[in-house]
């Protein structure tokens, strides 16, 4: 079971990958505006 | 805008002639029949469909049509035809513009933004504008972001064609202050974020070490968990949860009770024992509580300001649709240019049914002013900005501008005011002080018990206590209970500022009532008729001609569509005085008693009758007939219907009502005593700044603690300094743009028909609140118990205390505060149909 040793921390890693990778794209705006873009992709020819 | 009955709502393929009602190819409303053109394809209601139309058909763009057919019916504005120089202005472009590379980019507030069809127009706008590179759209806000090449294109060229489409725009005011605001929302994401990784995984890390305690975990693997479980919730205590702590923080330093208070010791206590446990290697730990506990209440809070957000900019989108620019005569021409770059001594063209844009002196001209009532000004009178001109063209010398006119130093007062107002100590922070000192009483208590009875585990059972008593409900349940009412209030047309004006008017306290606009109609209105009914079609007939404030309120209120026109042969208008006629034969002057009585005999009895309804603060017009004084009409600013049926059901209620006014003491009196208020209720010849006081005055005199509060209601600029002042400034749709900044809740529905229903939501969701205040109390209380009893493990206090804040959200969710339609109309006893 020593094999908890890597595994868990590397999940841990892995979420703080994520949160990194959120807070890149809230800080980009990408956030900002989360109703328009549901309609644009309908429209895209 | 077209009345909706005239609407046809399925939007009818056939547009020939002959078949049913013929429709306008751009807006689906009724053609009038003087407009159909047999030789064309297409039928248009008005010019602005039909530009609007071309410029969509020439770019090939007619799938707008298709669009909205399948996604809304509701009709587009028609277009425009406003020249927008002033966009153009240097001024403008230092304000609202910004270069970034070769492009320049400028957002603006666009009017008439509503559906999925308009989104796919909008952005395809490059296609119709040569040199525009780029318009993105944000729906919900209405707002779009355009970019475009200075050198091909000018701003002006690119803000006609979307005015002549139907989306007129303004420059987005407060640039900077929305940029901030957007700042702080990302930050307020990112936090949420953050908390919610950080609880999802310390909740694993506890589920494995709670699975360990009955699977005999090995020693070093618990070891791992809880030192990682420590690793992460300090993290989210440093980082998200230092919120918390801040503000907490400022609410000790400046002594007043704020619900994070009781958060930050629960959030601290927690920590602190798990940290000292975890190193200590035995005892219980609690991060996976404290961590989720952050984001649990990150996430109220996020939902609330978030909604209150939307109310926001609904309001600040009202505030810039408002004139920004004015019409500069230069030499033997005029050009639009922004007010802020008027200078004192330019001359201004103010068209009729223009606001002034200045505060300045008539240099040609003659027309009529509204100021609560029509004022006839001539070259040389003083007129001041934001007022409107109603009749005719107007030159106007300009003397002050800005922030140095009176709506500019008025904006001034509103600003204080907003400053001037006091923290209202909120119910839940209330409640949340009370019990965070007996939760560390208790907590003392128990402390000492433990100490006695057994000293090993005194600590452990009293931050067990301090933990699972934590007041969730508080923190949690009433963010939620507010963004939900907020949330149905603005559907329902009630957009709402602030959280505290629920609790304010929960309760019934003082309220101040603006007359004109609020309790009347704003407006002239026919209130008194004396003498010959007959002879109303003819004075029908006879004002229909003119465009006279005072006859176009005549010929509306003494229209009969059941009388058959009358044929007048000539007429003769005397501006400010009355008007001279011949219809059906026979000769008829109108008119203020001067006029009549230089033209005909007029009875002693209507000239009396005149002379009183003067003093009573309404206008008398004299009609005689072939030279004698037949009848006696009265205008006056009429009384909404909806007025006394909703005062009489506040007063029944226990609210104490009283009407402050600019206009004069008579008019006021007569208004109040129609409309059941006592004298010395009625309260007239006010200032702006009078009404601050009074304001003031009042609020002074209320006790804080009972629970009374002070709400203004108004409309208009003289308003706004005592709107802002209130605890509660309640502001009714068609106010001024001073009284949008100024109020905490902003009506979009005519008259005060709907405070009714605010209240009443208001109401409720108070009631919410308390409700959930005691499930929480009611959960806490047996925690407690069993905690202090020494009872309490941590299996016990997991499953407890999410218990607690699941219900009092349930409860939350599924409460009616407002209702929760969109389009249920609301009757009141008085109101008409």
């Amino acid at each position: 079971m020593s094999v908890l040793f890597i595994v868990v921390p590397l999940a841990v890693l892995l979420a703080a990958g994520g949160v990194l990778a959120f807070a890149w794209a809230a800080r980009t705006g990408q956030f900002d505006d989360v109703d328009t873009p549901a309609e644009r992709m309908l429209h895209d020819e | 805008m077209v009345a909706d009955a005239t609407r046809v709502q399925a939007p009818a393929p056939a547009r020939g002639l002959g078949r049913g009602p013929v429709l306008c190819r751009h807006c689906n409303l009724v053609v009038p029949p003087g407009l159909i053109n047999s030789s064309r394809a297409d039928q248009f209601c008005c010019h602005g469909c039909q530009t609007a139309y071309s410029i969509i058909h020439t770019c090939r763009l007619e799938r707008y049509y298709e669009l909205r057919q399948q996604l809304d019916d509701r009709a587009p504005a028609p277009g425009t035809d406003r020249t927008y120089n002033d966009f153009d202005d240097d001024t403008f472009r230092r304000l609202h513009t910004r270069q970034i590379g070769p492009l320049i980019r400028c957002e603006l507030f666009l009017h008439g933004v509503h559906c999925s069809a308009c989104l796919w127009l909008i952005e395809r706008l490059p296609r119709m504008v040569k040199g525009l590179v780029e318009a993105r759209l944000d729906l919900r806000r209405g707002i779009v972001d355009l970019a475009w090449d200075d050198r091909v294109v000018r701003l002006s060229q690119i803000v006609r064609t979307l005015a002549s489409i139907g989306y007129p725009p303004q420059p987005a005011r407060d640039r900077k202050s929305r940029a901030h605001r957007v700042a702080e929302d990302r930050r307020q994401l990112v936090r949420l974020a953050a908390a919610g990784a950080i609880a999802a995984n310390v909740m694993l890390f506890a589920l494995a070490l709670y699975a360990g305690i009955f699977d005999a975990m090995e020693p070093a693997h618990r070891t791992m968990f809880r030192w990682l479980s420590m690793v992460l919730t300090v993290l989210s205590l440093a980082w998200p949860g230092a919120v918390f702590f801040k503000s907490s923080w400022v609410a000790i330093r400046t002594r007043t009770p704020h619900i994070d208070v009781p958060i930050a010791f629960a959030l601290a206590a927690g920590g602190l024992w798990s940290v000292f446990t975890t190193i200590k290697g035995s005892g219980e730990i609690y991060f996976d509580t404290v961590s989720v506990l952050v984001f649990a209440l990150l996430a109220g809070r996020f939902f609330q300001s978030r909604q209150q957000r939307a109310s926001a900019d609904d309001v600040e989108l009202l505030f810039s649709l408002t004139p920004s620019s004015a019409r500069r005569v230069e030499g033997d021409a005029t050009r639009d240019v922004p007010i802020e770059s008027l200078q004192p001594g330019d001359l201004v063209q103010v068209l009729a049914g223009d606001s002034l844009p200045c505060d300045g002196e008539v240099d040609s001209g003659d027309s009529l002013i509204d100021e609560s009532r029509p004022v006839r000004v001539t070259p040389g009178d003083r007129v001041a900005a934001g007022t409107l001109n109603m009749s005719a063209e107007l030159f106007v010398r300009v003397q002050t501008v800005g922030e140095a006119t009176r709506v500019g130093q008025l904006m001034r007062l509103v600003a204080d005011g907003a400053q001037r107002k006091a923290p209202i100590v909120r119910f839940a922070d209330v409640v949340g002080a009370w019990f965070t000192l007996g939760m560390l009483a208790l907590a003392e208590f128990t402390f000492g018990l433990w100490l006695w009875l057994e000293p090993r585990h005194a600590v452990d059972h009293a931050v067990a206590l301090l933990v699972v008593t934590c007041p969730c409900a508080l923190g949690l349940a009433t963010p939620i209970v507010i963004t939900i009412a907020t949330g149905r209030a603005a559907r329902r047309g009630m957009l709402i500022k602030g959280g505290d004006v629920i609790q304010c008017l929960s309760t019934p306290g003082v309220m101040i009532l603006d007359k004109t606009g609020t309790l009347t109609t704003g407006g002239l209105a026919l209130v008194a008729w004396h003498g010959d009914d007959s002879v109303r079609a003819l004075v029908h007939a006879v004002e229909s001609t003119s465009s006279h404030p005072v006859a176009k309120a005549l010929a509306r209120d003494l229209s009969d569509p059941s009388a058959t026109p009358l044929c007048l042969a000539r007429t003769n208008q005397v501006l400010g005085c009355g008007i001279e006629a011949v219809a059906a034969g026979r000769r008829v002057v109108i008119g203020s008693l001067s006029f009549v009585s230089a033209l005909a005999r007029v009875t002693l009895e209507h000239a009396d009758l005149a002379r009183r309804w003067a003093a009573e603060g309404i206008t008398p017009i004299l009609v005689a007939v072939d030279g004698v004084s037949v009848a006696l009409a009265a205008l006056g600013d009429g009384i909404r219907p909806e007025a006394r049926a909703t005062l009489d059901e506040l007063r029944r209620r226990g609210w104490q009502l009283r009407i402050a006014s600019g206009d004069h003491q008579d008019v006021v009196t007569r208004v109040g005593s129609a409309l059941g208020f006592t004298l010395e209720d009625c309260l007239g010849g006010l200032s702006p700044e009078a009404k601050l006081a009074l304001v003031e005055r009042t609020k002074a005199s209320l006790d804080p603690r009972s629970g009374r509060r002070l709400v203004m209601v108004g409309d208009g600029v003289n308003d706004a300094a005592a709107l802002a002042a209130a605890d509660v400034g309640i502001a009714v749709h068609g106010g001024a743009e001073a009284s949008l900044a100024a109020c905490d809740v902003y009506l979009s529905r005519p008259g005060i028909g709907s405070v009714l229903e605010l209240l009443d939501g208001c109401a409720r969701s108070m009631n919410v609140i308390r409700r959930n205040l005691w499930i929480s109390l009611f959960y806490n209380t047996i925690a407690a118990g069993i905690a202090v009893a020494g009872l309490l493990n941590p299996l016990i206090a997991a499953i407890v205390m999410p218990i607690s804040s699941l219900s009092a959200l349930a409860v939350s969710l599924k409460s009616r505060t407002f209702a929760d339609q969109r389009s249920q109309p609301v009757l009141h006893p008085g109101s008409r149909p």
